[in-house]
């Protein structure tokens, strides 16, 4: 199979290795790129996200670090103002409050303080989600956390297709950019799984422009804005809806900051009605970001108030009854959805 | 024996930070009095002087190449002349104007000059994870360069010296940590903060050599330096020097200095390290008196202009403060 887009083979690849293949070209094409993080060599990362790399392109450039996110992270920012392109792979996304002080007041804000003198290219890659009970230090999402933080872009996979292409937008990218992958929709073994983390993707390199979003599903009678394994729930939800006659649209952030504020106000100018769902916090996060762009921007469109569906604000917990009854899932949003539509 | 003409240099460097900051103390309280607001005068936000410490500064510095790279602390304007950064664009930029390093978006704790390749932060040991990394840089680059961390005594109990010196030692990095140890930290005395009477001794828990200067000399601080930058350029990896080291002044201008005695603060002026140094090298014949004013007449003048120039130059577009955030 080709694709349009690039002309060119595609294979059927898991999410994991699509993120791979992007670093693997970019790292053949560029020799200041290289990698650094905690199980990133012979492990090839604990969600296989540096599978194989250490076997191609030796220690290197493919580095296991210690468990030192402050000294790895903050060695990332020296080495980029150097000319190096450096990816740095933050385990959990959890463990920032161990560097976020490198990560926030030192990458982020170096480009801006210097007066557009320096430039900070680097990517942190960092896995991010639950569902599997790993409890309060091991599931969050906290991309809300750093969008809400000037000076980093904030790109967030749902899919094998655009898990390459962004990736190599972010290596490419003269700016820090904060890649997060969400453990469920890497296509691992390991984790329950999910079809969706598997699909073609073009063998040759291309790029998923930051800070646009997809239209994953087209439809008139609500728009679902999402992100990540949530876009793969909405979908769902979607199918559900179908069948009671109710057409959703499903859009695709792919990233948050820049966030693609058009593709907002233009969905929700044809359909009318808005849910958020996000595996983020509830309160001052993502949700509240893009209904508020939907009242800004298309406000006189609106037939309902917008609804969002988020993780409620309280710390993760570890059971499984408890962690599954605060996380949004297919048949959640199918009923906001439908309660929407029907208000 | 250092060479004469490094002598001389390196009295001149610590002169011109010496008269940099006199004027920085004076212009700082512009608009300041009767009643101290922070944010008023010509030059606002807060202000932290070197003065005391410019051995530290001049003696590694002076051993430096291009291309070579220098962290440095809230603490900079010493390092950053020494290091070589443009006297004029670093005033303006902490004039605020629109002439400075960074268009009046630093200021005087966020100075970076690509030229230098020189930055500085206002969080306590936040530069020693660059320094790292850019060491790292140049190790993958071939370069040959080296890169030196400057950090505070009060940062050798953050978590970021420890991660720096580890992953330092642990790659063999082109990489040199100096501590100043000015005893202070804003008001905490060192035996109340550190377990350890010197920080270098940490280095041997990083198998890496420690050197201590005890005595704020610029020679001494030269001579060591330059063996761990020898060592370092030698593809031997990571060295730590402390530098025992005196700051004269409050640690920002405007603190009334409660936590120390004005006979302690007394007794510092009276050993100031480049009046010593100045003696010596008059007493040595490698310069003479009236050689010895030319270069203090010399640095006045040279800030004069830089004072000048940020003072003429204009502020940046108000508007530009929304500009800028990405590449």
């Amino acid at each position: 199979m080709t694709t349009a887009e690039t002309g060119s083979e595609t294979r059927l690849l898991t999410t994991s290795k699509a993120m791979v293949e992007a670093i693997a070209q970019e790292m053949e094409r560029d020799p200041s790129v290289f990698l650094m993080g905690e199980d990133v060599g012979v492990y090839g990362g604990i969600f296989s996200s540096t599978e194989g790399l250490l076997e191609r392109f030796g220690p290197e450039r493919i580095m296991d670090t210690p468990i030192s996110e402050t000294g790895f992270i903050g060695a990332a920012v020296g080495a980029a103002i150097e000319g190096m392109r450096p990816i740095a792979e933050l385990m959990f996304v959890d463990f920032f409050g161990v560097c976020m002080d490198q990560i926030y007041n030192h990458m982020a804000k170096i480009h801006y303080e210097s007066g557009g003198n320096l430039n900070v290219p680097m990517v942190i890659t960092t896995a991010m989600g639950g569902g599997y009970s790993d409890g309060a230090q091991h599931s969050q999402t906290l991309y809300g956390t750093f969008a809400h933080l000037p000076g980093m872009k904030i790109v967030i996979p749902s899919n094998p297709y655009d898990a390459k292409g962004l990736m190599t937008a972010a290596i490419q990218d003269d700016n820090p950019v904060l890649y997060f992958f969400h453990k469920g929709i890497m296509g691992l073994g390991w984790m329950t799984p999910n079809p969706r983390a598997t699909d073609h993707v073009p063998e040759a390199p291309y790029v998923v422009e930051i800070g646009k979003a997809d239209v994953k599903r087209s439809g008139s009678d609500v728009t679902i804005v999402t992100v990540s394994l949530m876009v793969h729930r909405a979908l769902d939800a979607a199918e559900a809806l179908a069948k009671d006659g109710i057409d959703a649209e499903v859009l695709d952030l792919r990233s948050l900051v820049p966030l693609d504020r058009e593709a907002i106000v233009d969905s929700v100018t044809r359909t009318g009605r808005l849910l958020v769902v996000d595996e983020d916090y509830q309160s001052f996060g993502m949700s509240g970001e893009v209904i508020t762009t939907a009242i800004e921007g298309a406000f006189d469109y609106l037939d309902a108030p917008p609804r969002r569906l988020a993780y409620p604000d309280v710390p993760i917990p570890y059971s499984n009854p408890l962690e599954q009854f605060c996380l949004p899932n297919a048949e959640s949003i199918a009923a906001v959805a439908r309660e929407l539509v029907n208000a | 024996m250092i060479d004469e003409d490094t002598q001389r240099e390196l009295l001149r460097q610590m002169i011109r930070a010496r008269v940099f900051e006199e004027a920085m103390a004076e212009v700082y309280m512009e608009g300041k009095t009767p009643a101290f607001d922070i944010a008023a005068g010509p030059v606002p936000g807060e202000m932290h002087l070197a003065a005391g410490q410019e051995p530290v500064a001049a003696g590694v510095c002076a051993n430096l190449r291009p291309g070579d790279a220098v962290t440095a602390t809230h603490r900079p304007h010493h390092i950053a002349l020494a290091h070589g950064m443009d006297m004029k664009k670093m005033t303006a930029e902490i004039f605020g104007k629109e002439t400075g390093l960074g268009h009046g978006k630093g200021g005087h704790m966020h100075l970076f000059d690509p030229e230098t390749h020189f930055g500085c932060s206002g969080i306590v040991a936040e530069g020693m994870p660059t320094a790292v990394g850019q060491a790292l840089a140049f190790k993958k680059q071939g370069k040959g360069n080296v890169a030196v961390a400057f950090f505070g005594e009060g940062a050798a109990n953050q978590g970021a010296f420890h991660e720096s010196l580890n992953l330092a030692a642990l790659w063999k990095l082109p990489v040199i940590f100096v501590c100043e140890d000015n005893a202070w930290a804003i008001s905490v005395p060192k035996d109340a903060a550190t377990a350890i009477g010197n920080n270098s001794d940490r280095a041997a828990a990083y198998g890496i050599p420690g050197a201590l200067v005890s005595d704020n000399d610029v020679t001494e601080v030269y001579e060591t330096a330059a063996v761990a930058l020898e060592r370092a350029r030698a593809g031997e990896g990571p060295s730590l020097i402390e530098v025992k080291t005196d700051r004269l002044l409050g640690h920002f201008q405007g603190d009334a200095q409660l936590y120390r005695t004005q006979e302690q603060i007394e007794e510092l002026e009276q050993r100031d390290a480049i009046r010593r140094y100045e003696q010596a090298l008059v007493e040595s014949e490698v310069l003479d008196s009236a050689e010895a004013l030319e270069i203090w007449n010399r640095a006045r003048a040279e800030v004069e202009e830089a004072i000048e120039f940020a003072r003429s130059s204009p502020y940046p577009a108000p508007e530009s403060a929304l500009t800028g955030v990405f590449a």
